[in-house]
């Protein structure tokens, strides 16, 4: 899997979406996407890319697009 | 009256994440001028949300002698539709940005972006002299049962609480609960008795926003349900530094005992202090604490009674337990014990059906020095992130809309749902997650052989067990 397929596929196990409702996704647009949600999306993250992330980047990770900037990140170094 | 704006004037009573204050001499105003326009004592509905509107309406009635239903702004329309129609408020104090839900009623009154809104029902339903407010029991599913709370239960309380937590007109709690919920409610109506100054956000744990406001704005205090510490475990919170933090305090369910450990000892090296506590919105809100200077010693416990509570146990035989480490129903004595439930508009004329007597349906034991654990529940419910959730309420929805062999079972935050014939598992999970409103995570489906049942075809639940244990 490309890490683009990996970023993609935790989102989708996370809240029970499809690929399509991907693209300007934010938090809390739709209920799965609350905070129970956002703990289990950060939780896959971290298995997917075997990283482990910071508090302030955790809470910064307000949409679909502001997490691949995040993770790009020297931190983690996940292009994707 | 429940509170004395007048005592605080210029003191701030609440200040939102945009800046915006509020001082106690413009609260006492604002909410005096939602009740004139009320007018007298009626039933209303307020939707609520964390915000400086919500606060205002709430104890404009409050201190007007206006019952509200406190419901989520969030709850769902049609959900809303069926209880407007069955209690028949005679106004709604509603977010301005949700006045279009109700087109047929008229505003007549508009303050910090909420909106009085008239309903035009021409029957209203008699209310008992000493009814103060209406909660309800599980935040998100819309059941028409709520909670009759008096005035005297919510100010007895609020006094218990100001005493056992040492409440001044220091603290600056923020918000972290839906208003609507009674241990949220709980920490407004205390903090607004010694004049603090609360924080109101709908910003949460996670994310930038929320934790902005806490540290610009100084927040010494919040609460949290047992999922509010796995998050706050999980976002390494003990890194955090919040120097102005003075109390945690922990409700809604048993929160794990090594999270107990941790945010314990979390407290203990920082100065700080953890206070889990003990409650149900039958008894107002707060049934019990743990004190802070206990907390690491008395671990899994839920403490004491609050000033002025007393608790005991019952066994199966009906006998009250003397031993201690012997399980018995808890049940608890004291002023904030509420009057009872309302199904229906005709059950708001009812009085006190309890006596100041609450039989908590949990399960519990006292150690040798008289601190309580809850070890169990008389009746099958969980709590899911902080919400009540009945299993067999959701046993019978489930049969009754998919004719199937069909139980739930499970554990706090994390429901199992058993079913037999493995076409059904998905639609059945969507059916509960749709009924419950609650994140999909929760909830897990399994398909096995056959639910275990007795020779009279109940359920045997416990041997569901080895499935999630």
């Amino acid at each position: 899997m490309t890490n683009l397929e990996k970023y993609n596929q935790a989102f989708i196990d996370s809240f029970e979406i499809t690929e399509d409702q991907l693209a300007g996704l934010k938090y809390q647009d739709i209920p799965a996407w609350d905070s129970a949600g956002h703990m289990g999306l950060i939780s896959a993250l971290e298995d997917a890319f075997d990283i482990m992330m910071d508090t302030d980047d955790i809470i910064d990770f307000s949409s679909y697009e502001k997490g691949k900037e995040i993770l790009a990140k020297d931190d983690y170094g996940v292009a994707i | 009256m429940i509170w004395d704006f007048s005592r605080f004037a210029d003191t701030p009573a609440m200040i939102d994440e945009n800046g915006r204050q509020v001082s106690y001499a413009e609260l006492k105003q604002a909410s005096e001028v939602v009740a004139q326009c009320v007018g007298g004592r009626c039933l209303v509905f307020c939707l609520c949300r964390n915000e400086i509107g919500s606060v205002v309406g709430y104890t404009g009635f409050l201190n007007g002698s206006i019952p509200p239903v406190m419901l989520n702004s969030h709850l769902e329309e049609e959900l809303l539709r069926n209880l407007v129609d069955s209690y028949q408020p005679a106004y709604l104090w509603c977010p301005a940005d949700q006045m279009a839900q109700f087109p047929e009623m008229t505003a007549v009154h508009e303050a910090y972006e909420y909106v009085l809104l008239k309903t035009n029902f021409e029957h209203s339903y008699p209310l008992h002299e000493d009814l103060g407010l209406l909660l309800t029991t599980s935040g998100s599913t819309g059941s028409p049962k709520f909670v009759r709370q008096t005035y005297a239960n919510v100010l007895d309380n609020a006094r218990s609480i100001v005493q056992y937590l040492e409440l001044d007109a220091t603290e600056r709690p923020i918000t972290t609960l839906p208003m609507n919920y009674t241990y949220g409610l709980s920490i407004i109506n205390s903090h607004l008795l010694v004049g603090a100054t609360i924080l109101v956000t709908e910003k949460g744990l996670m994310q930038k926003e929320f934790w902005s406001f806490f540290k610009e704005s100084g927040a010494t205090s919040f609460g949290g349900v047992p999922y509010t510490y796995e998050m706050l475990d999980r976002l390494r919170f003990y890194r955090m530094k919040l120097p102005t933090l003075r109390t945690m305090t922990q409700a809604g369910g048993k929160i794990l005992p090594e999270l107990h450990e941790k945010f314990a000892n979390y407290a203990a090296e920082n100065g700080k202090k953890f206070v889990v506590m003990y409650g149900q919105c039958e008894a107002t809100a707060r049934m019990g604490y743990l004190p802070a200077d206990m907390a690491a010693a008395k671990k899994g416990s839920m403490g004491i009674a609050i000033p002025g509570g007393k608790f005991h146990l019952i066994d199966a035989n009906g006998q009250e337990v003397t031993e201690p480490n012997v399980t018995g129903e808890l049940v608890y004595e004291g002023k904030n014990v509420t009057m009872g439930y309302a199904e229906c508009g005709d059950d708001l004329a009812k009085g006190d059906e309890r006596n100041g007597i609450l039989e908590t349906g949990d399960m519990a034991q006292f150690d040798e020095d008289g601190y309580y654990y809850i070890v169990g529940r008389k009746k099958r419910f969980l709590k899911i992130y902080g919400n009540r959730v009945n299993l067999d309420e959701v046993d019978r929805l489930v049969q009754g809309k998919f004719h199937v062999d069909f139980a739930s079972s499970g554990v706090d935050d994390h429901m199992y749902l058993f079913v037999t014939d493995e076409q059904y598992a998905a639609s059945v999970r969507d059916f509960v997650i749709a009924k419950t409103k609650l994140n999909p995570a929760a909830f897990k489906v399994q398909v096995i052989d056959e639910i275990p049942k007795n020779d009279a075809g109940k359920t045997l639940y416990k041997e569901l067990t080895k499935y999630y244990v």
